[in-house]
């Protein structure tokens, strides 16, 4: 613990000094006490987004995607069923620090600056109210002097802004009456009826059939372009980030373990996971599509997480890096401009690897 | 809705002649089958061949058995004569059957029992509700708390503990030795101060065993409804924690609640026959353990229809109300 801690940290040494960026997260740990021993969700998280940019935060599930988005928000202060996470770092947002700053300031900004879309609009809105009700409610609860008439005709005018055919009369219906492509819409107007700078997608489109997603994630742009926000999208699905994405930031065992732009790591990936990510990927822009190639084994228990790279069981290359695989944590390293990498095996062997065995495959 | 309310309706209707037919069956048909005579036990035990077959003539028991149980419908609606063609016995509509061991009609014997027994239900059923749910509020919210442990430790003795333990024991300290409360029922309209006072103790007693099981449903209900992904989309909008539980969380943790709730008041009213019987009140509940004692047929015919008739109107009531409460419902 003590030995990920000095490595990670000795990259940006945690300053309380107010970041140029307008969304900087630095060191962002997130540990949960169980039972069975303390589950480190997310372990020294650093990344920056600019307003107007895309960042895609891509990994499998239990790499601590999720828990970097709900930490930002000031969601797991609530704590679960399991006891209160410890959370540690530093979350800025334009110019605010948010892990240290009282709960109620957090909340204020909750809804009106950083708001949030959910996977499953299903179960994410309440079945009992309204979809206008449940917007509604999000538009006054940041404009206390907002009547609820002009509350409702703002929430009338979100539901048209994201595709909602007869706003008018949609914004009385219920949940179950919406279908799922539909649910999605009213969630993103509820997440930007207070115009968000900072708005976080978690797995948008998992829960929608792919012709939905492809409509889904147009309108996620759309709206970006038109509110110049900040946008943070969480998914497993590489495909999702390739649309939409600026920056890419891979997720492993709770690490950053690759992050650059999209269109770099893409093009070059450094690291093996995301090799296999990317192998992983079905791609219908080539003709010839060989099997999928899944990545081995399973993903890293998060209390045990493995010796020195977390990744090094499931890595076919361990045994390219001396040894240090299983003793030594790997640090993010420049690959190329902007491009960062976490891998111990050397760059020559990587790229010697990559267009050799991997780039033919993809 | 209005489709929805209707189909409920139509169902009570047929759920209600259901009973009436069961219970008609039960205590008509099933004698017969046995070899016991229902004339036999409406007589009493002194009985002569003559007065036996003048009760059956006179009860209509001598007619076949699906005519006797429209004899019972009709009696229900309009009322109806049981006649020897010299000796009459009227009994007005609705007419649940005459006790001739007791020579009274069963209707007004059960509305005026039905004061009792509804006294006891609504008071209780107040006092539980609010208690077992604020308790179960609370401890949810203060989980693994001491407060929590102490709450949930009571409340498993308040199921634990039968009514007539806690009743006795409350009756022996609280009425004869501290002398507190008097234990006399008083209807409401004669008195109001004393028919509080007679019944408080009762409600107190009634309320803890219910209110024990509230507090643990609406403690796990409600913890499990604060793990809903709507509750994390309600904080995401930047509600504060007040309207997060008292209205996102709560809505959704009444309607098990609701439900329960629909079904313990009705076969409360049907009869608290352990609560009135330990306080000695003269209740549906009360009534039905004499009127078995005694083999009055007709009284606990009418006490079983009584209590099957408000265990359906509650269930209606709660349908109504979860229609009102979750808009799914009323697709339906």
């Amino acid at each position: 613990m003590s030995k990920t801690q000095n490595t990670t940290s000795a990259l940006t040494a945690p300053s309380a000094e107010a970041p140029e960026g307008f969304l900087t997260v630095r060191d962002l740990r997130c540990h949960f006490p169980t039972d069975d021993g303390l589950v480190k969700s997310v372990d020294g998280l650093n990344f920056s987004l600019e307003k107007g940019k895309t960042l895609g935060i891509v990994g499998e599930s239990g790499s601590g995607k999720s828990v970097t988005s709900l930490s930002i928000m000031g969601l797991h202060r609530m704590g679960t069923k399991r006891g209160a996470p410890r959370i540690s770092g530093e979350v800025w947002l334009d110019g605010e620090e948010l892990i240290g700053a009282d709960p109620d300031r957090v909340r204020q900004l909750r809804g009106q600056k950083m708001a949030m879309i959910f996977q499953d609009p299903l179960t994410a809105m309440h079945p009992y109210y309204s979809v206008g009700q449940q917007i509604i409610e999000g538009y006054r609860a940041h404009h206390p002097g907002a009547s609820k008439k002009e509350a409702r005709t703002r929430a009338i005018e979100m539901l048209d802004r994201v595709g909602i055919p007869q706003p008018d009369k949609r914004v009385d219906g219920y949940p179950h009456e919406f279908s799922g492509g539909m649910r999605q819409r009213a969630m993103i107007a509820m997440a930007l009826v207070n115009d968000p700078s900072l708005l976080i997608a978690d797995e948008p489109t998992t829960a929608l059939d792919v012709t939905v997603q492809a409509q889904i994630l147009d309108l996620i742009r759309d709206l970006q372009k038109e509110f110049g926000s900040a946008v943070i999208i969480i998914t497993h699905d590489l495909g999702v980030v390739a649309e939409l994405a600026d920056d890419i930031l891979v997720m492993y065992g709770g690490k950053c373990i690759e992050k650059g732009p999209a269109a770099t790591l893409f093009e070059s990936p450094e690291h093996p996971y995301t090799w296999g990510l990317l192998g992983s990927m079905p791609r219908l822009d080539r003709e010839l599509q060989e099997r999928l190639i899944p990545v081995k084994g399973t993903p890293p228990s998060l209390i045990n997480v493995p010796s020195g790279c977390a990744f090094h069981p499931r890595c076919p290359y361990a045994d390219l890096t001396g040894g240090r695989s299983t003793s030594e944590v790997p640090v993010l390293a420049e690959a190329s401009p902007k491009h960062h990498a976490a891998c111990h095996i050397p760059a020559a062997d990587r790229h010697r690897i990559f267009t050799d065995e991997i780039a033919p495959r993809l | 809705m209005l489709v929805y309310f209707t189909r409920r309706l139509i169902n009570v209707v047929a759920m209600l002649l259901v009973v009436s037919a069961v219970t008609f069956g039960i205590f008509f048909m099933v004698p017969k089958l046995t070899g016991s005579d229902p004339a036999l036990l409406y007589v009493g035990k002194i009985a002569d061949k003559v007065a036996i077959e003048g009760i059956r003539h006179k009860m209509g028991l001598d007619k076949s058995i699906i005519e006797q149980y429209f004899l019972f419908l009709k009696g229900l609606f309009v009322g109806r004569d049981y006649s020897t063609g010299v000796d009459v016995t009227h009994c007005s509509a609705p007419c649940f059957g005459y006790s001739f061991k007791t020579e009274q009609e069963v209707w007004p014997l059960l509305l005026d029992r039905l004061g009792v027994t509804a006294s006891l239900a609504a008071g209780a059923a107040v006092l539980w509700l609010v208690f077992g749910t604020a308790t179960g509020v609370v401890s949810a919210l203060k989980r693994r708390t001491l407060l929590d442990r102490f709450t949930m430790t009571t409340a498993l003795a308040g199921v634990s503990l039968p009514i007539y333990f806690t009743g006795m024991i409350s009756i022996a300290i609280f009425v004869h030795q501290l002398g507190w409360f008097p234990n006399n029922y008083v209807a409401l309209t004669t008195d109001p101060v004393a028919w509080f006072q007679n019944l408080a103790l009762p409600w107190i007693t009634l309320a803890f065993l219910y209110a024990a099981t509230y507090a643990r449903l609406t403690r796990a209900t409600l913890l499990e409804v604060l793990g809903e992904d709507y509750i994390r989309t309600a904080r995401a909008k930047g509600l504060g924690e007040r309207t997060v539980i008292g209205k996102h969380a709560m809505r959704s943790t009444l309607t098990p609640i609701l439900t329960v709730f629909g079904m313990d008041l009705g076969g409360l009213i049907g009869g608290a026959v352990l609560t009135e019987t330990t306080y000695n009140f003269r209740g549906l509940g009360y009534e039905a353990v004499a009127a078995i004692s005694s083999s009055d047929l007709p009284v606990i015919m009418g006490v079983t229809m009584f209590a099957g008739f408000f265990i359906i109107l509650a269930n209606l009531l709660v349908d109504v109300l979860y229609a009102v409460v979750d808009p799914r419902v009323r697709l339906a």
